[in-house]
C-alpha cells in the first residue's frame, strides 16, 4: 500500500532530490547532449551529429584503453580486497574495543592528506634512485625498474582505495552474528574453513560493495596511471585529457566519459545483484 | 566591576568606539590611496608572478589577476567560454595566434606603440602576428626544442642527434613530453624534412614509421610536472619534445641535465602578447606590452623564474649581458658566434606549427595510437 506523501517526508527528502538533480542528472544530460556537438576550428557548436560516437568507437586505441582500464581496475579491486581482508578481519575479531576504535581512526587518517601528494611521495620510494632501490642496493640487488610500471600504478590504486575497502569490510565483519561462528566451531569446523564457509558468506554484501568501490575509484583514476604508471598503458582517463588537448574535442571526451559512466553502472548493478543474491530482504 | 574598569580609563562605550575606529582605519587608508586597478592576464604559469610583474604593478598601481592555462587548447577553451572583456591581456603560443585572430578574440595593435624596431629583423614581421598588414599580437619570447639529456648518461656529442633516443643504453629511459606537436616535429626533422610540419602523405607515413620504432625505448609520457620530476631524479635520461624551458630551470637548481640542438636541427616555440577583445583596460594592457617588450622588460622575461626564454629584442640582449652575463652566455644571447640568432640564421631552427598538409586531428590520433602501442 502506498503511503501518501507528507510534508514531513518531503522536507527531509527534497534536499537529496534537488542535490541529485542539480549535480548528477543535469550534468549527465548535458554530457549526453555535448557528445552530439561538433567542433570546427576549436569552436564547439550545438548540433546533433553522431560523428563523435562513430569516430571514438571506431578507433582501436579507444578499445585498447578500455580493455586496459577495465583490467587494471578489476585487478585493483581484487588485489585490494585480498590484501584488505586479513586486516579488516584482525580488526573485527582480534582487537579489543579500544584498539578497534584506534584502528578505525588510523584508517581515516590517510584521508587527511591529498591523494595527489601521497602519490607524488610514492615516486620518492619507487624511482631508480629512490628509497627502495637504495635499500636493495645495500644487499647488492637492483636497481629494479619500479616507477612507470603497471605495478606502480597498482600501488597508487591501493593508496587510493585500501583504507576505504578496509573500513567497508570491517563494518560488515563486525555485524556478523558471532553465534554462527561459535556454532561452526562447535561443529568442529576449523578456523580457516570457518572463514571461508561462514565469515565470508555472512559478510558477502559488505565485501562485494567494498570491492565495487575499489573498482569505481580505480576505473576513473587519472593520478596513479599518469604519475606512477608513466601514462603507459593509456587508460580512459588519460585518453580524455589527450582528446581535449588537441583541437578542443570536448564532445569526443564526453563520449569516453559516458562510456565510463555506463560501464560503472553495469558493473555496479551486477555487483549489487551478486551481493544480494539469495537474500530475502 | 564597572568602576574598576573605569579606573583604568576603559568603559564599554569607549572600548566600542576605539574598536570601531580601529576597524574603520583600513577603509580610511584605502581612500587615501586609490585601490590598484585589476588587470586580468591569461597566460602560461609564471607570467604574472612577482618576479615578472612586481615592478610594473608598483609603477602603475596595478594588480595582476592571472588565469593560468596549460596548453593552447586549454587557452582557447577558456576564452571561448568567457564573455568578451574577461581577459585584458592574453599570452598565446604563436601557432594559436591565428586561431585567436580568426575567432576575433583579440584587439588590433598599433605597431607604432611598440619598440618593434629594436627587435631582430627576423622577429619584426613575425608569422602569425600580422594579418592583412595589421598587427594583432607581438612576440615576446621564444625558445628552442632539441634533445634534453642527463649529462651523466650522455655526452653533448652523443646527444647531438635525435638518433640518441634509440641508444640501447637508454631503453626505458627516454621520456616524451605528452604533446604530439613537438615530438612529431622532431621526428620529422630526423626524417630529413626541411619543413617538418609541411610534409606530404609519403613523408608523413615515414615519420609515423620512424616514430613507432622508438616506442620500445619509451619509459613514459609526462605532463609538465612529471617531466620536471622524472628528469630531476634521473628516472628519465633523455627527453623528446622539450628544450631549455624545462632543463634550464632544472640546471639552475643543480640537476645534471641539459638541452642541445642536434645536427638535424631544432624547433622553436614562441609566445606572443595580445590585448583581449572588449577589454575595458586596453590602455593599461598596451602599457604592459610596451613594458615587457622594452629592453628592460625583455631582460626580465629572459630570466623568468618559472621558465627561461630567449628574447627577440636586440637591446634586451644588451641589458641582459650587462645584468646577468652568465645567464646570457648559458642561453646563447651573446655577441659570440654561434649564438641563438646565428642558429636561426643558419637555418637550423624551424617554427613549431600546426601540420599543413594533414589535419591537426590526424597527428593527434596517431599520437594516441603511438602511446597505446
Amino acid at each position: 500500500m502506498r503511503r501518501p506523501v507528507s510534508l514531513y517526508g518531503l522536507t527531509f527528502s527534497l534536499p537529496l532530490l534537488i542535490w541529485q538533480l542539480l549535480f548528477f542528472v543535469f550534468p549527465l544530460l548535458f554530457l549526453v547532449a555535448l557528445s552530439f556537438w561538433t567542433v570546427k576550428n576549436f569552436v564547439m557548436s550545438p548540433d546533433f551529429d553522431t560523428v563523435n560516437w562513430t569516430t571514438m568507437y571506431g578507433r582501436a586505441v579507444f578499445w585498447q584503453a578500455y580493455g586496459a582500464t577495465f583490467a587494471l581496475a578489476a585487478g585493483a579491486a581484487a588485489l585490494t580486497s585480498i590484501l584488505a581482508f586479513p586486516c579488516a578481519y584482525a580488526i573485527a575479531f582480534k582487537l579489543s574495543d579500544t584498539a578497534r576504535r584506534w584502528a578505525v581512526f588510523l584508517m581515516v587518517i590517510p584521508f587527511f592528506t591529498s591523494y595527489l601528494v601521497r602519490v607524488y611521495s610514492w615516486q620518492i620510494f619507487l624511482s631508480d634512485n629512490g628509497i627502495i632501490n637504495v635499500m636493495l642496493g645495500w644487499i647488492g640487488l637492483g636497481p629494479y625498474p619500479l616507477l612507470n610500471t603497471v605495478g606502480a600504478t597498482m600501488v597508487g590504486y591501493l593508496t587510493l582505495s585500501f583504507p576505504l575497502v578496509v573500513l567497508l569490510q570491517l563494518f560488515s565483519l563486525v555485524f556478523i552474528d558471532r553465534t554462527l561462528i561459535e556454532a561452526a566451531h562447535n561443529m568442529r569446523c576449523g578456523r580457516v574453513r570457518t572463514v571461508f564457509e561462514v565469515v565470508i558468506p555472512s559478510a558477502r554484501v559488505g565485501l562485494v560493495i567494498a570491492a565495487l568501490f575499489a573498482f569505481i575509484l580505480s576505473f576513473g583514476d587519472f593520478v596513479s596511471p599518469i604519475y606512477l604508471g608513466g601514462g603507459d598503458p593509456t587508460t580512459l582517463s588519460i585518453l580524455i585529457t589527450d582528446t581535449t588537448k588537441s583541437g578542443q574535442q570536448w564532445p569526443r571526451a564526453a563520449v569516453i566519459a559516458l562510456t565510463m559512466i555506463g560501464t560503472l553502472m553495469v558493473v555496479a548493478f551486477a555487483a549489487v545483484q551478486f551481493a544480494y543474491k539469495g537474500k530475502t530482504k | 566591576m564597572t568602576t574598576e574598569i573605569t579606573s583604568h580609563g576603559l568603559t564599554r562605550r569607549s572600548l566600542l568606539a576605539t574598536g570601531a575606529a580601529v576597524l574603520a582605519t583600513p577603509m580610511l587608508s584605502r581612500r587615501a590611496f586609490a585601490a590598484p586597478t585589476e588587470l586580468t592576464m591569461l597566460a602560461w604559469y609564471g607570467h604574472a608572478e612577482p618576479d615578472m610583474v612586481a615592478e610594473f604593478e608598483a609603477e602603475n598601481n596595478v594588480k595582476f589577476v592571472p588565469k593560468y592555462y596549460t596548453g593552447g587548447d586549454n587557452m582557447l577553451g577558456l576564452i571561448s567560454q568567457s564573455p568578451p572583456g574577461t581577459f585584458d591581456i592574453i599570452l598565446s603560443d604563436a601557432e594559436y595566434v591565428q586561431a585567436l585572430n580568426a575567432a576575433g578574440y583579440v584587439e588590433e595593435l598599433d605597431p607604432n606603440d611598440y619598440a618593434i624596431g629594436d627587435f631582430f629583423p627576423e622577429f619584426q614581421q613575425f608569422p602569425g602576428n600580422w594579418a592583412d598588414g595589421k598587427l594583432f599580437s607581438l612576440v615576446t619570447r621564444f625558445g628552442f626544442l632539441g634533445v634534453a639529456y642527463n649529462t651523466d648518461a650522455l655526452t653533448e656529442a652523443e646527444a647531438s642527434t635525435y638518433n640518441a633516443f634509440w641508444d640501447p643504453r637508454l631503453t626505458g629511459k627516454v621520456g616524451h613530453f605528452d604533446w604530439h606537436l613537438p615530438n612529431l616535429g622532431q621526428m620529422s626533422l630526423l626524417a630529413g624534412n626541411a619543413s617538418p610540419y609541411d610534409i606530404d602523405e609519403a613523408a608523413w607515413a615515414a615519420v609515423q614509421e620512424k616514430t613507432m620504432s622508438l616506442r620500445p625505448q619509451i619509459g613514459g609520457f609526462f605532463d609538465y610536472g612529471g617531466t620536471f620530476s622524472s628528469l630531476n631524479d634521473g628516472q628519465m635520461l633523455a627527453f623528446c619534445g622539450i628544450g631549455d624551458w624545462i632543463t634550464g630551470v632544472l640546471e639552475k637548481n643543480g640537476a645534471k641535465v641539459k638541452s642541445v640542438i642536434p645536427e638535424e636541427g631544432g624547433l622553436q616555440w614562441s609566445e606572443c602578447f595580445s590585448i583581449g577583445k572588449g577589454s575595458t583596460k586596453a590602455d593599461l594592457a598596451k602599457k604592459w606590452i610596451q613594458y615587457i617588450t622594452s629592453a628592460k622588460g625583455q631582460a626580465k622575461s629572459a630570466q623568468m623564474a618559472a621558465y627561461p626564454a630567449l628574447i627577440p629584442n636586440q637591446k634586451g640582449w644588451e641589458v641582459l649581458q650587462a645584468e646577468n652575463p652568465d645567464e646570457a652566455k648559458r642561453q646563447g644571447m651573446t655577441k659570440d658566434a654561434g649564438n641563438a640568432m646565428d642558429m636561426i640564421r643558419a637555418g637550423r631552427i624551424k617554427y613549431r606549427q600546426w601540420p599543413i598538409q594533414q589535419d591537426l586531428e590526424t597527428w593527434n590520433d596517431f599520437w594516441s595510437e603511438y602511446k597505446g602501442a
